[in-house]
């Protein structure tokens, strides 16, 4: 649906060239949803306008829907856009109208007639649960209602691909959620192709089927986002992966526990997949004569499956626990011995 | 009837009603023309500042030099010295340098430009965001400056015209000292020189509530516009 090839994008400064988008590759497939992960200033905010040419790349190509968008230009142009729908950190609506009025905008710039815009509309709110708030304006709305409009206008002229631009970094969790469960749910049922861009990996393990690492430019690292969860390869996103599998406090605990005598071996093992559900602790424990306590835990779901980590202390026979150890990595558990021996 | 007659007649010795009544209808006048004309023109000037800035929809550098200067050039020329000026030009346009209408080429002149940057200033708050989405939906240049830029700008707009509508109606008061009619010179020729104050102050309430009603009717527009 989307492919991006050598894709660059240079900015002049006061200090010099950035290269904000460095040769960027990228295959997106119809009916996916794809999630950009990267800090601030690591270029993901340029990449996805270069999808709708809201930036003009200076090298390399981008094929939206079979169009290739840096050919384009004029009319084309706006009628290709028209295709790809995008929402915003800040939603961006138009205060001066309504609810309805601001759904109905990408129908007038198609320049749909009046009678059948409204029927529309009326499609589009119930569609994003906005029943009843059609005459309000924007500044009555509270932020996930906003955000809700800024879906409802960006699918108004039925595109094949929706933009995110930070979509929910602005909301409070709660909301957050609502909002990701909307958009997995356009997903599904209108098979709508969405690329989002964060810095929070939440929103990728909630609903991303893929992933990309973004970091200076380039892609660090992309994969499926359970592969990535389980062996994330670069620094970096190891990091993005302990903001869902860890608490933040976790480490901290856990080597406060290390001073304690009689800690014995600490443990973290990583679940992936259907694995995350299974009675592990209790087959180690039956099997062999050691103790086992649970110091932490964590289960994260994501759309192709669960990730869990667990941090375990294994107190025994130092021959027991090597061998209790032998037995949990025979189960497709990973193990990684962060304390003892 | 009579007693309020009387206490005119003590009160204001030597106004003429009629003529207030005729002067106060050349200032509405003069005032109401000039700023139906001011609107449209510095909504133009001013969408043209904006639209050809750097960064903008038709960045062009010349283009914004060029009307940049004329803004500030005649917002800076004292409405006096500007009506003198002007009077060549307005007498080839209007034929004659006597009456309201003759006031009207330098209202316009003086007061498009002023509107103008108030203009340019209202877009200015617009936020970038959303122009940005609306090219995103694919809309052409035209449809952002009608569906979004003035829509979005509306009320402030309304409120930058109201307070150059209370400039108008001091403009026209000055336009009236060379002929122009309307309160100004009423206060001026008949009140000033003849020495008769109570003109002056009767044209000035007058002036005033002329002022007042304007604001009135801008602020409530202002306030029905704006649905932030």
């Amino acid at each position: 649906m989307i492919t991006l090839s050598k894709l660059a994008k240079t900015f002049q400064t006061r200090d010099g060239q950035v290269t904000a988008v460095d040769h960027i590759d990228l295959s997106i497939e119809k009916g996916e949803i794809f999630g950009v992960i990267g800090y601030s200033g690591a270029g993901k905010s340029t990449l996805i306008r270069l999808l709708n040419m809201l930036e003009t790349p200076s090298s390399g190509q981008v094929t939206v829907a079979g169009k290739n968008m840096n050919e384009l230009s004029g009319k084309g142009l706006r009628q290709a856009r028209q295709e790809i729908g995008m929402i915003f950190q800040h939603f961006n609506l138009l205060w001066s109208r309504t609810v309805a009025d601001n759904i109905a905008f990408p129908l007038e710039i198609k320049g749909m007639p009046k009678s059948e815009q409204k029927k529309r509309v009326n499609e589009l709110i119930k569609l994003v649960g906005l029943e009843g708030r059609g005459g309000s304006y924007p500044s009555q709305l509270s932020g996930g209602q906003k955000q809700r409009v800024g879906i409802a206008r960006a699918l108004a002229n039925n595109p094949q691909v929706l933009l995110c631009d930070e979509a929910t970094s602005a909301l409070d969790p709660k909301t957050t959620d609502s909002i990701l469960d909307l958009l997995v749910d356009i997903n599904k049922k209108l098979n709508l192709t969405i690329v989002l861009i964060t810095h929070e990996m939440h929103v990728i393990r909630k609903i991303c089927h893929r992933v990309a690492v973004m970091e200076n430019g380039r892609i660090a690292e992309q994969g499926p986002v359970l592969d990535i969860f389980k062996r994330p390869k670069e620094e970096m996103t190891k990091e993005f992966v302990k903001q869902v599998t860890e608490p933040e406090e976790t480490e901290e605990a856990i080597r406060h526990l290390f001073k304690d005598d009689g800690i014995g071996r600490v443990l973290q093992l990583t679940f992936t997949g259907s694995d995350a559900k299974r009675s592990l602790i209790t087959d180690v424990v039956r099997k062999y004569d050691v103790s086992v306590s649970i110091l932490q835990g964590k289960i994260s779901q994501t759309q192709h499956g669960s990730y869990g980590s667990l941090f375990v202390s294994v107190t025994g026979d130092n021959q027991l626990i090597d061998e209790t150890i032998a037995f949990i990595r025979s189960q497709q558990v990973e193990v990684e011995v962060i304390h003892g021996e | 009837m009579n007693k309020i007659l009387a206490a005119n007649g003590w009160l204001f010795p030597n106004v003429n009603w009629e003529n207030m009544w005729d002067a106060t209808g050349e200032t509405i006048y003069m005032s109401v023309i000039a700023l139906a004309f001011t609107f449209i023109f510095g909504i133009l000037l001013g969408l043209l500042l904006f639209l050809t800035d750097k960064g903008q929809l038709w960045q062009n550098k010349a283009v914004h030099a060029v009307t940049a200067a004329y803004v500030n050039i005649f917002r800076s020329i004292p409405f006096i010295i500007l009506i003198v000026l002007l009077i060549p030009f307005t007498r080839s346009l209007i034929g004659t340098m006597l009456g309201p209408s003759a006031a009207l080429p330098a209202l316009i002149i003086g007061a498009a430009p002023f509107y103008a940057r108030m203009v340019e200033i209202a877009l200015r708050e617009i936020d970038k965001g959303v122009i940005e989405a609306s090219k995103s939906m694919g809309a052409s240049n035209r449809q952002i400056i009608f569906k979004v830029l003035l829509p979005e700008s509306m009320p402030a707009l309304v409120s930058g015209i109201t307070v150059t509508a209370i400039a108008l109606v001091s403009y026209t008061a000055m336009a009236g000292v060379i002929g122009a009619g309307g309160l100004g010179d009423l206060a001026y020729r008949d009140g000033f020189q003849r020495n008769n104050s109570d003109i002056t102050l009767v044209a000035t309430i007058v002036v005033l509530i002329i002022v007042f009603i304007f604001q009135f009717i801008g602020d409530y527009l202002t306030n029905k516009l704006d649905k932030r």
